[in-house]
């Protein structure tokens, strides 16, 4: 069984006041050297049978539609273990 | 024989008496809708109350969009049924993508409940035409994810088809875009609005009674249909 792992993240673009808040307990916590924080969303899928382009199709559209909102937010999908047969 | 006007209840939703409430006192005759029914009740038009539908997992509206209800109701949107999208409602309307942009969290972090001054910009609306235009109204507003943001492109659509509905006045609470409160449909037969109108229907619990406009516009336009 594959797993294929979803990340949403907020577009550049889209001001992200949560990534910001953990930037700024950065400093406060005296970490440094970290210049800016955004915060998104994984979302690890238990694929069953082969991940081919037709299971890489089906969540891309599940992404498209459902795990992302496309308006505000981007998504990567990449198989994490087990061949890509 | 009046108007009916639906209130869809989703697991989560807070809202809904208060909306079925407006409804009443607007003179109206309020139904109570389920989001698992795939069946209006041949309502007249509907609201979509707020609340925490589906505890706001995944992004706020993004599940109860797909309820079986909202089949119906994104349908029917598409050929002229009145929709008003309170708060959470407003989320489901622009998940549903009835409504452009997105609802994101408050700008600067915290769940915000106030009286909230707003501008009615169109009153030409199915749900504001009870309204002068430019008329400043004061009903509770309370969200966490309430900051209204599109493309400036889209941002710039909207203000010139006058689909601004409503403005924060005084004060943005939650880092809105231009400060809107609501946007229409090109239609203009579905409203989404963050603040709460259901809230300020009666002396003894609302700041004002500014809020019952958006449910007697609705039996107005219904009546005069």
């Amino acid at each position: 069984m594959a797993r294929v792992v979803v990340d949403v993240m907020l577009k550049p673009e889209i001001l992200d006041p949560q990534g910001q808040a953990v930037s700024r307990a950065l400093v406060r916590l005296g970490f440094d050297g970290i210049s800016d924080v955004r915060q998104g969303k994984r979302f690890e899928l238990e694929v069953e049978g082969p991940v081919d382009d037709d299971a890489l199709g089906r969540i891309h559209k599940i992404a498209e539609s459902f795990l992302a909102n496309t308006v505000i937010e981007d998504f990567t999908v990449r198989v994490e273990n087990g061949d890509a047969s | 024989m009046t108007a009916r006007i639906g209130v869809v209840t989703f697991p989560g939703s807070l809202d809904d008496r208060d909306a079925l409430r407006a409804v009443r006192l607007a003179g109206a005759e309020p139904v109570a809708l389920w989001h698992r029914e795939k069946d209006l009740q041949q309502v007249d038009g509907v609201v979509l109350p707020g609340g925490f539908s589906y505890g706001d997992y995944l992004r706020c509206g993004a599940i109860s969009r797909f309820s079986p209800i909202m089949e119906m109701i994104i349908e029917g949107a598409k050929e002229g049924l009145p929709v008003l999208g309170i708060c959470n409602g407003f989320q489901i309307l622009c998940e549903s993508h009835l409504l452009p942009g997105a609802l994101t969290r408050n700008d600067h972090l915290h769940f915000i409940c106030r009286d909230q001054k707003l501008r009615v910009e169109n009153n030409s609306t199915a749900w504001t035409s009870s309204y002068e235009k430019g008329q400043e109204i004061t009903v509770p507003l309370k969200n966490g994810e309430g900051g209204y943001i599109a493309d400036e492109r889209t941002l710039d659509m909207l203000e010139a088809e006058g689909r601004v509905v409503a403005r924060y006045l005084e004060l943005n609470p939650n880092g809105s875009r231009r400060d809107i409160a609501g946007v229409s449909n090109a239609a203009g037969n579905v409203v989404g609005l963050m603040p709460h109108p259901e809230h300020a229907v009666e002396p003894l619990t609302g700041p004002t009674t500014e809020g019952l406009g958006f449910f007697t516009s609705i039996l107005k336009q219904l009546v005069n249909v």
